[in-house]
Parts: structure tokens; sequence; C-alpha cells
């Protein structure tokens, strides 16, 4: 064991006012912050400034690797002139009709039938075995069939969206429903809920969490499913414009492309996170210590 | 359902057996041939050592849980399903964390299809005599473990129970806090007159509060002894305990458990 008084900061002289402590924990919870901020910046700037230059003296090939500059270079093309398949926004609006189609209904459907099945003791007991065998298939080998059933437009797209998102939330509202305190289930029966009131008012609310951290990920799947379905075969969307870069050997298009994806998948994370704050603001907000 | 024999006991258990049959099929019995009676307005405290099946005759009463054999009867009618004459409190905090105070009050008579700005104004009203009215829109986690047992206990009388059970209401609660929830419990009851059977494992507790002490024996449990507490009402819970006839009656009934208790223990230590 060491001493740990000797090395403890928040030792303070004796007579120092609560402001003054107060004043000094915010003043360090600054710096930390601005710690982390320029070490997070030091980072990006030393990858791709090393990327540039490894790309400029021809460390490695810029023609397979691209270099960031030309990669800014062809996202500014695109944005301003378009692609050569039309408007970059047009691209974007399917794949992003897509993702959210196939996002929606599989949410949707998954928590209907999580819920149904971990309400259901026969029902789960029937069917867990079929959902495990259909969770078994690798999501991405059902692409081709999806496009031979539903075409090359938005139907295969998002219909592949939807069973990357379904199994993920289903599984969880189902978790989240089997693991609804029982007690709680309990004093609402008492209280007088009926079996609707009870689904409605405490299994679904006591599932929302485990629902809501499928949702987190799963609309990164929903994106994936949209893109790998255009990849595939489409007319329009993102993973087009990977698949005609792909083509052409282009690899500052396929990098801008994914550029593309990363800022569309971090703006629905944080609009996620900001709906599932206003949603759970009945939780405990965890207590930071400030050193 | 809300049918009522007169001058039939409010809780009446005639000869209950309860066996639990475990997947593997094998089965054991937590209650047996076990009676009971409670009459209206009167308390009732069980005492007995832990899985001696007091949860599980608390259950059978809610009709949660049925019997394997025997009647449960509440005002003379045998229970089929839950019955809305009942309020139960539980030992674990069964709030809705989601929740804030008043929307766990009104639950009861929002879920019975009360009008709304009539159950909202119930529920003030309950806070009020349990001196939460201040932290109306406070969530269950902002709250003391004794505030949310005040809750609790407004969730439960809001919808005026004729009888109320409590498993283990309070053995979560400091020795202080609990001295004044069983204050606090008195005074409601008091207001209500329910029928209350109230579990616990704590001897001096079950004296305090209760007109009868129920004593069971370690499982299977059966009624071993019911002692009459001649304490008269209004009782001081704060000075209670230090009181001869109170000291005792703890005596008496302490030698009948104490069996009971250490049979318990050599049955868990034979079973570990
Ligand atoms: N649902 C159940 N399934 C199987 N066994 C149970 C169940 N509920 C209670 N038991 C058993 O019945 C006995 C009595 O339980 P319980 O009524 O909870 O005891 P107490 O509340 O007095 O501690 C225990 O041995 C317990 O393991
Ligand atoms: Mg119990």
């Amino acid at each position: 064991m060491t001493d740990i008084t000797l090395e403890d900061r928040s030792t303070v002289p004796v007579g120092t006012s609560d402001a003054e402590i107060e004043q000094a924990a915010l003043t360090s919870l600054r710096k930390r912050r601005q710690t982390v901020l320029f070490w997070r910046l030091a980072i990006l700037v030393a990858l791709l400034g090393g990327w540039e230059l490894a790309g400029r003296m021809t460390w490695i090939d810029p023609f397979f690797y691209s270099i960031p500059t030309a990669i800014v270079a062809r996202l500014y093309e695109w944005i301003t002139q378009g692609t050569s398949e039309g408007p970059l926004w047009y691209h974007l609006y399917v794949t992003m009709e897509e993702s959210l189609a196939g996002f929606f209904s599989g949410a949707i459907t998954g928590v209907i039938i999580g819920v149904a099945l971990g309400r259901n003791k026969m029902l789960s007991d029937v069917f867990s075995i079929y959902i495990k065998l259909i969770n078994s298939v690798p999501r991405v080998v059902l692409a081709p069939i999806f496009i031979m059933l539903f075409g090359l437009g938005l139907g295969s797209k998002i219909a592949l969206s939807f069973v990357m998102v379904f199994f993920v939330v289903f599984s969880n509202a189902f978790q989240g429903v089997v693991e609804a305190d029982r007690n709680m289930i309990a004093n609402a029966m008492i209280l007088g809920a009926n079996q609707w009131q009870l689904t409605r008012h405490v299994i679904i609310p006591s599932a929302m969490s485990w629902i809501f951290a499928s949702l987190h990920v799963s609309f990164g799947f929903a994106i994936i499913g949209a893109i790998v379905g255009e990849f595939v075969g489409s007319r329009y969307g993102i993973g087009l414009l990977i698949n005609i870069a792909k083509g052409s050997f282009d690899a500052s298009g396929m990098y801008a492309a994914i550029i593309i994806i990363m800022v569309v998948a971090l703006i629905a994370e944080y609009l996620m996170t900001s709906v599932e704050k206003r949603l759970a603001k009945w939780r405990p907000v965890p207590q930071h210590d400030t050193h | 359902m809300s049918a009522q024999t007169p001058d039939a006991p409010s809780i009446e258990l005639i000869n209950v057996s309860r066996r639990f049959i475990a997947p593997t099929g094998k089965s054991l019995t937590a209650l047996k041939d076990f009676t009971m009676r409670v009459d209206e307005g009167e308390f009732v405290a069980v005492v007995g050592p832990t899985g001696c099946g007091k949860s599980t005759t608390l259950n059978l009463i809610t009709g949660l849980n049925k019997p394997s054999a025997g009647e449960v009867r509440i005002f003379g009618q045998p229970v089929s399903g839950i019955d809305p004459r009942i309020g139960f409190v539980f030992q674990t905090d069964a709030l809705f964390p989601w929740r804030n105070v008043i929307d766990n009050v009104v639950a009861g008579p929002m879920f019975r299809g009360r009008p709304k700005a009539e159950a909202y104004q119930a529920a003030r009203d309950w806070l009020s005599r349990v001196g939460l009215s201040k932290f109306e829109h406070h969530y269950p986690h902002q709250l003391s473990g004794g505030m949310r047992k005040r809750v609790s206990l407004a969730q439960t009388f809001i919808n005026e129970p004729k009888i109320l059970l409590m498993d283990e209401p309070f053995s979560a609660l400091d020795v202080q806090t609990r001295v004044l929830m069983h204050e606090e419990l008195l005074k409601l009851w008091a207001g209500s007159k329910a029928s209350v059977i109230f579990v616990t494992h704590d001897l001096e507790e079950a004296i305090a509060l209760a007109d009868k002490v129920y004593v069971l024996t370690s499982g299977p449990g059966m009624v071993k002894s019911v002692y009459p507490i001649g304490i008269p009402r209004p009782r001081v819970m704060a000075e209670i305990r230090y009181e001869p006839q109170f000291i005792d009656i703890a005596h008496t009934i302490w030698n009948d458990l104490r069996d009971e208790v250490q049979r318990s223990y050599r049955q868990a230590g034979l079973a570990a």
C-alpha cells in the first residue's frame, strides 16, 4: 500500500474557502479538457500529414492509397459539380431514404415482435429456434437474393437494411422484456393495471434502455445494409459511387464516399444520443470526480 | 368479485398448502396445512425464519399465486385473480423509476380508470399526507430510501385498500428511519382501518406494530403459535420497545421463534 495522502492533489491548506476549492476544480477540469483536445488534434494532424507526405514522396503509391488533399479535392468536386453519375445530393438522398426506411421498419417490427415474444412464454419457446436459425445467416449474403426478389430499386436495399436492424433490435427488446423487474410487474398488477397497461406502462419503459442500446448500433447497420445493397446492384446511392470508383481505380473517390458515410453515421449517432438523453431524464446522473 | 359475506373475516387461509415443482420434477413444499384468519381492521404480523414461506403466503392472498391445496378467502369469497381491494407494499423498490413521484402515486387510480384531474388531486393529497409535497417532480433515484418508501405507501394507500399486505417493507432501511416509518404507517392505517398482514423477520417490529403475531415454523411453513399483543393504542414507536410489557412479550415470543431460526440455519447448513 502506498501512502495515498501524500499524492492526493485535492488536499488543500486549512482555511481554503469552498469557492476557492470549486474554482480550482473548475480550472483543473478545463485544463484537462484542453489537454485531451490537443492530443486528439495532434494525432489527427500527424496521421493525415504522414499520409500526405508518404503519398507525395511516393513511399506509398498514391494511385492506390490516394492522399488527403486529393480526397478533399474530390469531395469538393462532387459537392460543387456533382459526380459522374449525377448530383451527389441525390445519391446521398437515396442512400438515406433506404437506410431510414430500413431502420424504422426494422426497429418498429423488432420492438413489436420482441415485446410480443418476451411477454408470451409459449410463443417464444416455439419461435426461438427459428429465430436462432435465421439469425445465424450472415446478413450480407442476402443482398443478391433481395436484388433478385425486389429488383434494383429501393425495395431490395430497404429489405437488407431491415434484416440488419431487425435482429439486433428484436433480441434486445426481448431481453429487456424478460429482465423487467418481477416486483415492479406485480406492483403494477396489484395497483390495477390490465395486460395492455402493464405492457405499455411497465414492460416497454423498462425495456427501453435495452432497446435504445440496440438502436445506437443498428442505425449503423441500416447504413451498411443500404450500401451493401447498392454495391451489389443499383442505379443510385453512395454504394454505387464506391462501386464505380472501384471500377475506374479511383482511390480518391472511394475514400471520399467513405468520408460522406462517416459524417452521416456520426450525425445519426449524435441525434440518437440526444433523443435518448431526453427520454432517459429519470436515470441517475453519474457523479464525476474532478481529478 | 367484490361481493362481501357479512361477518366473514377479511382474510382466511384454510389448510393451505403450496408446492413448487422445479423443472427437473423435484418438488418443494413451501407451505403446509397453513391456517390463518385476519379480522376486519386487524393488524397481524407474521414472523418466521427466511425461506419459511412468508412471501408465498402473501402471494396466495393477492391471487398472483394459487394454492396447491386448501382454500384462500377474502371477505368470505374464494380468491380468483387480483382483487382491487388489496394493496401491497414490497420489500425492494417497486416504484417505476422512469416516473416522477406524483406519476408514481397516481398510477393506481389511472390504471383503474379514474378521471385524470381527480386522480392527480388525490395523489397530491396523499403526497402531502406523507410529507412529500415538495418532491412531486423528483424521480425515485433522487430520493432517500425512507422517502421512496413513503412514496410506496402513498402509491398503495391512494387505492384505499381494505386489505393491506406488506412484505418486509422496511427491512432495507436504517433503524432510525424504520421507526419513523412505523409511526407513518400506524398513522395511515388508523385513518384507513384496513386489515393488515405485515411480514417481517424483525420480532420487535412485529410486536410494536401488530394486534397479533403469528410465528411460523421453518420450511415447510406452518403456523407454530399465535400471540395476541395487548399493548394499548395509540403506541409511541420511539418509546415502545423500552416498556416492560413489550420486553416481556418479546422474551416469550423469542423463546418460541429461536428454535425455528436455529432449525432453519441447520437446514440451510445441510443443504449447502
Ligand atoms: N416461484 C418459486 N419457485 C420455486 N420455489 C419457490 C418459489 N417461490 C418460493 N419458493 C421457495 O419456497 C420457499 C418459501 O419461499 P418464500 O415464501 O419466499 O419465503 P420467505 O418469504 O419466508 O423468505 C423457499 O424455499 C423458496 O425457495
Ligand atoms: Mg420473503
